[in-house]
């Protein structure tokens, strides 16, 4: 079932839509170089990530939006239903050897259209306490 | 080396066409953590009326990455790979990826500004299939940071 209009409308601004935390390892970047053919050693050497003023391996800062999304396409339905979607990274997500790193989710009505069946979609999303994505921002139609 | 301000209003090259693999969608929608059965499953995308499995929402930066490589790689432009940073990202669609698309990237450099020995490059890639429709533009904003 993906979200149809009449859902959209019943919403109001601030509703919690969705919310998720995500546990990133080393394994997770690996897995994301692979898929993303982005291979910047910065997101598995410590030694590279050092030597270039990093405190040590960090997130790809598009897996960090990738995932980030996730939430928000379990609650419509259908990715689909995302046309615009636009992030400012603003810390990184530094992701230790042994105990990685948690990024917390959580996606509110931003602003609402219910003629015209369209909403946008603020997350707030933070790791270690901290927010690290600035001006997240996905705009979504209902089916 | 200072970034070229003539990059500005620059376009590249249309990349070659890629063609979107039904595997590569699975394994990108892995490794960002979906759980949304039509980015995996066939029948589940076709009974949301979609012709094969749909990617997720930051799929096409995998057609950027295509872009960037010429911006990365045009020696005039002066970016040293390890003194880049990702500032922001923007992905604006008209329509979602699905498997069995063949799309090509075409990059313009919006800005170029200097910030404080920083540069700042904003390219947009227009993503559009083999018929010229737009599927999605992949907006990016890289800061590269200067020798100090």
């Amino acid at each position: 079932m993906s979200l149809d209009a009449a859902s959209l409308g019943a919403l109001a601004v601030g509703d919690v839509v969705a919310e998720r935390s995500f546990t990133l390892t080393r394994d997770s970047l690996v897995r994301y170089a692979g898929a993303s053919g982005d291979f910047n050693t910065i997101h598995y050497r410590d030694d590279i990530a050092k030597a270039v003023g990093l405190d040590g391996v960090l997130a790809h800062g598009m897996l960090t939006m990738g995932l980030t999304v996730q939430p928000v396409v379990d609650w419509l339905g259908d990715p689909g239903l995302i046309v615009d979607y636009q992030v400012r990274f603003t810390r990184p997500v530094y992701v230790d050897a042994d105990t990685g790193a948690v990024v917390s989710v959580t996606a509110k009505v931003g602003q609402l259209d219910a003629e015209a069946a369209t909403a946008r979609i603020d997350l707030v999303v933070t790791s270690n306490d901290q927010t690290v994505l600035g001006k997240a921002q996905v705009r979504v139609r209902a089916a | 080396m200072p970034i070229n301000p003539e990059l500005q209003g620059r376009v590249y090259e249309k990349t070659p066409s890629y063609l979107v693999g039904r595997e590569k969608i699975r394994e990108f929608s892995r490794a960002v953590f979906s759980t949304s059965p039509l980015n995996f499953d066939v029948e589940a995308a076709r009974a949301a009326g979609y012709a094969d499995v749909v990617a997720p929402p930051t799929f096409a930066i995998v057609l950027q990455e295509l872009t960037l490589q010429q911006l990365i790689g045009d020696e005039d432009a002066g970016i040293e790979l390890s003194h880049v940073v990702h500032g922001d990202q923007r992905f604006s669609s008209t329509r979602p990826i699905v498997a069995g698309d063949e799309l090509t990237a075409t990059m313009t450099i919006a800005s170029v500004k200097t910030l404080g020995g920083n540069a700042m490059i904003t390219s947009e890639s227009r993503i559009e299939d083999l018929e010229g429709n737009h599927v999605v533009t992949s907006i990016s904003t890289l800061v590269v940071r200067g020798d100090a």
